[in-house]
């Protein structure tokens, strides 16, 4: 693979996956805060 | 008698002898380690670091120094921890241990500047290759981009241990230097409407202890299934906050973000300041490498001050572009960047938890990139 092939594939995947990665912990973030909400805590932990 | 007193005397001289005749390149590098502790004791720049690292360079500069030579102590720290990357990883603990990420689970869609602050590591990887930089050379160089330590020497002690030093010392420094480097940047790309917008600040938390709890289990799972290269990273830094959530073990959550740390660093410094041997490191490269470091920071805070207004313009002005240039991996420096920038503008203006939150992110999209890149160069067989 020449240098330009690595650079550009490194740079389109590495941008795109890391950009879909955190999209996706965003989507489960607001998943996990609508299904514990605050005040389903109470009593539970510490 | 005679013959062995001069010949004892001559051991006393031979350091002497070979700074005079070809020692140069170690001169220029005593006056390096001076800087680092000049900038560490007097400037305040990363002193835990830059402190050991110049130190180390010291050291190692001394002619005849024999520090870095098999059973040398700062070749014992170096192998025992670089080249195994544990300090690194270590490190990782600690700052998980450190890190609250209440902020950004506040508001997890300021997580896509945590991304778009890494875009500095990709521009660079291109132009380290044009300089003719080898492939694994340039994605470590690019690392640099993601303004975080521990990442690049992570990263850099794997595939290009001849760049570590340079790598490492350009690292640190650019980090120190986000307030320098960053507040030109967002003046120019914004507007004086865009500067004074406020940001909401919940009165009462959105976040139950309970989503804090499994946000690090959930994004080791996530991360780690996507980009399992990087799981030794991200893995340890949500031990590290996992420890701190869960609340059940708090002297192991101390220790991290104290004693393992700090033993850590200090080894860690003298280890990278004995890679900075003279000859080995006053290269054409160590110049372009600094060069092409401050480029990545500077591309990371002109991509997320962009999103940022994009992200203004798509919530109909609910979002201050300047939170943009958080999303790097400078915690929390990067974040009181944006405060002190919000303020200058408007003194009634507080954007620090908003900032902070995209602080985190920004420690997150550092390592998540990372773990891409590593990922991908997996898939193309290239490690």
């Amino acid at each position: 693979m020449d240098k330009w092939s690595f650079g550009f594939t490194m740079t389109l995947v590495g941008i795109g996956g890391t950009f879909i990665t955190l999209g996706l912990l965003i989507l489960l973030i607001n998943i996990f805060k609508r299904l514990f909400p605050v005040r389903s805590d109470r009593g539970s932990l510490k | 008698m005679f013959e062995s007193v001069v010949a004892g005397l001559s051991g006393l001289t031979h350091g002497v002898s070979f700074l005079v005749t070809q020692g140069l390149p170690n001169v220029i590098m005593l006056g390096v380690g001076g800087v680092l502790m000049y900038l560490a004791i007097r400037k305040g720049v990363e002193p835990l670091l830059l402190l050991p690292i110049g130190f180390g360079c010291f050291l190692v500069n001394i002619p005849l120094s024999e520090v870095m030579d098999t059973g040398g102590i700062l070749k014992f720290l170096y192998d025992v921890g670089i080249s195994t990357e544990i300090f690194p990883l270590l490190i990782f603990i600690g700052i998980g241990a450190m890190t609250d990420f209440t902020p950004l689970l506040e508001n997890p869609k300021i997580l896509l500047f945590g991304a778009a602050g890494q875009c500095g590591i990709f521009l660079t990887l291109l132009l380290a290759l044009s300089l003719g930089f080898s492939q694994l050379e340039a994605v470590c160089i690019g690392i640099i981009g993601a303004c975080d330590g521990p990442t690049a020497i992570y990263v850099t002690a794997q595939f290009a241990p001849q760049l570590l030093g340079p790598i490492s010392v350009a690292a640190y420094s650019y980090m120190a230097l986000v307030p320098i480097i960053q507040p030109p940047i967002m003046h120019a790309l914004t507007s004086p409407k865009e500067r004074v917008v406020r940001m909401e600040v919940p009165r009462e938390s959105t976040v139950s202890d309970r989503t804090r709890l499994l946000f690090p289990i959930v994004v080791t799972l996530v991360t780690g299934l996507i980009a399992p290269k990087g799981l030794p990273l991200m893995g340890t830094v949500m031990l590290g906050n996992f420890m701190k959530e869960s609340g059940v073990v708090q002297r192991l959550t101390g220790a991290s973000e104290n004693e393992i740390a700090n033993i850590v660093t200090l080894f860690l410094g003298l280890a990278i300041g004995g890679t900075m041997e003279g000859h080995v490191f006053l290269k054409p490269e160590t110049l372009a490498i600094f060069g092409l470091g401050f480029v990545a920071i500077c591309v990371d805070t002109v991509a997320g001050v962009l999103l940022g207004k994009l992200m203004y313009l798509l919530s109909g002005g609910k979002i201050n572009p300047l939170i943009g240039s958080a999303g790097i991996s400078a915690y929390p420096m990067a974040a009181r960047v944006v405060q002190m920038m919000g303020q200058r503008y408007d003194k009634k203006n507080y954007l620090l938890m908003h900032a902070m939150g995209a602080n985190t992110g920004g420690q997150i999209g550092s390592v998540m990139a990372a773990a891409v890149m590593l990922s991908v160069l997996k898939g193309m067989g290239l490690i």
